[in-house]
């Protein structure tokens, strides 16, 4: 074995030769990792703080008022009609669902490849996901229209014994979601048990000591705990992943089996979760650059961690611009005239401008990310996200308005307007999601302090200070000698 | 105050590591010397501490497929049921028969999903033990720092092995800092 290391210097494993950069800056410990993380919920609530809340908190009650409005007069004070049945509703449910598609991936998806910079993000990344799924979750029960009727979509027999229709795609999407949802809630508080422990350890006043404590349900980090602990993280992370890659397809089934051109395609599936991969990714950053300024996270949230997430959006925005172009190609290259004027009319007729929002947006924007000192820049990181979020609203809108608003019969052809009630749940929903974040890094610790101290080179048993390789074959260079 | 400690008895003998590294080799010593009622407490999970500590792979696995295949179980009875029998819904003039299988794979793979997810989560508790807040590590003050970054190892009295003396010795011998006793709740 020595021999082969001699004759071949590549023999030198690639991670001595090349040292990974460390996943937390500036050799920090344990105990400052710790300070910096409980010690958001433990300092007095900041100034701006207030402000932003009552930004946030008064968009999201006169979003509550507008689905009052909703509730009390009708659909009719949207601009939904016939062609266009599913407008704004519809796209503000796939946009929010999409959204929290990010948080799983990196919960999940990420454990299970052993990507350990997640640890950095996975927290808020799924606090993300609940805060957005919640959101979406308001749209399908408000768009029934007859609100007192939305328990028809539970499984139980109704008064006149009629069961759901469980071959539906809009039953599967019942099912989708309410599971994705209930899962999320319990791989995010599985996940925050550990560090709640650490606030109650840490709890000053009273209120707060009673109230960590109870929520850390007696944790005491033996390993005899966290023997059973990481079992199941490992087991809830296997299950979201199948989870998460099919709730957007689900969502995607609601469309892609229908008769509609535009609709009936099979690159729906994997089209909608790359979408809502790149969506939420983009949310992702959105939310946490500012976060990490605020409060100084930098050592913890580094420039290699954004540069990741940038590389992430790069390639989903890339494979959702394939699918564009491919549907683009699709319907030229089938030969089915309805197929071929729902995407002529998509990019040229009415509501061009949101076709090309979206393609911009979507496919241009993200080609910054190619260049390393672009997904280094807080001002362009941030502005490819804003233009990504905003682009991936416009897929949704282009997808469902734009197919439906021309089908096959020109004699049924409609336009759609959105009213001020329309934009203004939409805005509502934003403050709901904004205001249930701010509320989260208020209360809650943002960053996995946990998960954080145990990629941290010292966490490993087999570490020894002080001396570079545990390899004696090895020598400072990375050389093999004799 | 000693006096009284004296007669009570002690819970639990506890000592403080200085490293992750120091708490796994000091768990390797413990088994070797046939200690079966102790734990070590970590900030993290540390890698390969089952291994040091002479523990198998977590049975938890097994619980959650009962529980997955129970939710699986549920999607096809209540699936079936109405769809087939109770309340036959003809859509689209399409079929109502078994064959229809593929439609209902969806809803199935759901419920497998959601009752597993729910085992994984209530079973790490019972398993564990939790919630318990009333804990006589909680009286060990130094203990707080066991969510931050401190390592300990505790031996309890239960253990056929203990004794007052010899087990803090021990501790003292592998490498424990104030290694002392603790003693349960009043």
């Amino acid at each position: 074995m020595a021999e082969t290391q001699v004759s071949a210097p590549n023999m030198v494993p690639f991670e001595e030769r090349m040292p990974r950069p460390p996943l937390v800056e500036n050799n920090r410990s344990m105990a400052w990792i710790t300070d910096l993380i409980a010690g958001i919920p433990e300092s007095k609530t900041p100034r701006w703080w207030f402000i932003a809340i009552a930004i946030t908190g008064s968009a999201a009650a006169f979003g509550v008022f507008c689905i009052l409005y909703l509730l009390f007069t009708g659909v009719g004070v949207w601009g939904n009609n016939i062609p266009v049945g599913w407008a704004f509703g519809i796209t503000n449910f796939v946009f929010w669902i999409g959204i929290g598609h990010a948080g799983t991936l990196i919960s999940a998806i990420l454990l299970l490849t052993r990507q350990k910079w997640r640890t950095a993000v996975n927290r808020s990344a799924e606090a993300m996901t609940l805060f957005a799924v919640m959101c979406a979750a308001i749209f399908p029960g408000i768009h029934v229209g007859r609100i007192w009727m939305a328990w028809f979509l539970a499984p139980v027999p109704n008064p006149n014994w009629i069961w759901p229709n469980f071959r539906s795609p809009l039953m599967w999407d019942v099912f989708a979601v309410s599971t994705y949802f209930t899962v999320s809630v319990l791989f995010w508080f599985l996940g925050l048990v550990p560090d709640l422990a650490t606030l109650r350890d840490r709890a000053r006043s009273q209120v707060g000591k009673v109230v960590y404590a109870i929520l850390a349900l007696g944790w005491r980090g033996g390993n005899r705990q966290w023997r059973h602990y990481e079992m199941a993280y490992l087991v809830l992370a296997g299950i979201s992943t199948p989870l998460v890659l099919s709730v957007h397809s689900t969502v995607s089934f609601d469309f892609a089996t229908s008769v509609l051109p535009g609709w009936h395609t099979t690159i729906f599936p994997p089209y909608f979760v790359a979408g809502a991969i790149f969506g939420g990714f983009a949310m992702v950053l959105t939310l946490l650059l500012p976060a990490r300024s605020i409060y100084k996270l930098h050592d913890v949230i580094t420039w290699n961690h954004i540069d990741v997430m940038c590389k992430i959006i790069l390639l989903t925005g890339s494979i959702v611009g394939y699918a564009y172009t491919m549907e683009f190609f699709v319907a030229y290259y089938g030969a089915n005239p309805y197929e071929r004027f729902a995407f002529i009319n998509r990019y040229f007729g009415p509501f061009w401008w949101a076709s090309w929002s979206m393609f911009t947006c979507n496919v241009i924007m993200p080609q910054l990310f190619w260049v390393r000192a672009f997904r280094r820049n807080l001002i362009t990181v941030f502005f490819v996200c804003m233009c990504v979020n905003a682009g991936m609203w416009f897929e949704r809108f282009v997808i469902f308005v734009i197919s439906l608003h021309r089908d096959f019969l020109p004699s049924s052809w409609g336009m759609y307007y959105p009213t001020w009630v329309d934009i203004w749940t939409f805005i509502g929903t934003i403050g709901i999601f904004v205001t249930l974040f701010l509320l989260f890094i208020r209360f809650l610790p943002m960053v996995a302090m946990s998960e954080v101290r145990s990629v941290l080179p010292e966490a490993d048993p087999h570490h020894e200070p002080d001396v570079p390789h545990t390899d004696p074959t090895i020598d400072e260079v990375g050389e093999a000698h004799a | 105050m000693t006096a009284a400690a004296a007669k009570r008895q002690p819970f639990a003998a506890i000592a403080e590591f200085a490293s992750a590294a120091e708490l796994y080799h000091a768990a390797e010593k413990v088994r070797d010397k046939g200690y079966r009622f102790w734990d070590v407490h970590s900030p993290f999970p540390i890698h390969g501490m089952n291994k040091a500590m002479g523990l198998g792979k977590s049975q938890l696995g097994y619980i959650i497929f009962c529980g997955g295949f129970t939710g699986f179980a549920t999607a096809v009875a209540l699936e079936f049921i109405p769809s087939s029998f109770l309340y036959p819904l003809i859509v689209h003039g399409k079929p109502v028969s078994f064959f229809t299988v593929p439609a209902f794979f969806p809803i199935m793979f759901e419920l497998t999903v959601l009752l597993s997810a729910f085992t994984a989560f209530f079973g790490v508790f019972v398993l564990n033990r939790q919630p318990r807040f009333n804990h006589p590590l909680f009286d060990y003050k130094a203990f707080e720092r066991v969510t931050r970054d401190a390592f300990f190892l505790v031996i309890e009295s239960v253990d056929p092995r203990f004794s007052e003396t010899g087990t803090v010795e021990l501790l003292t011998e592998i490498g424990g800092k104030a290694a002392t006793l603790i003693y349960e709740n009043d």
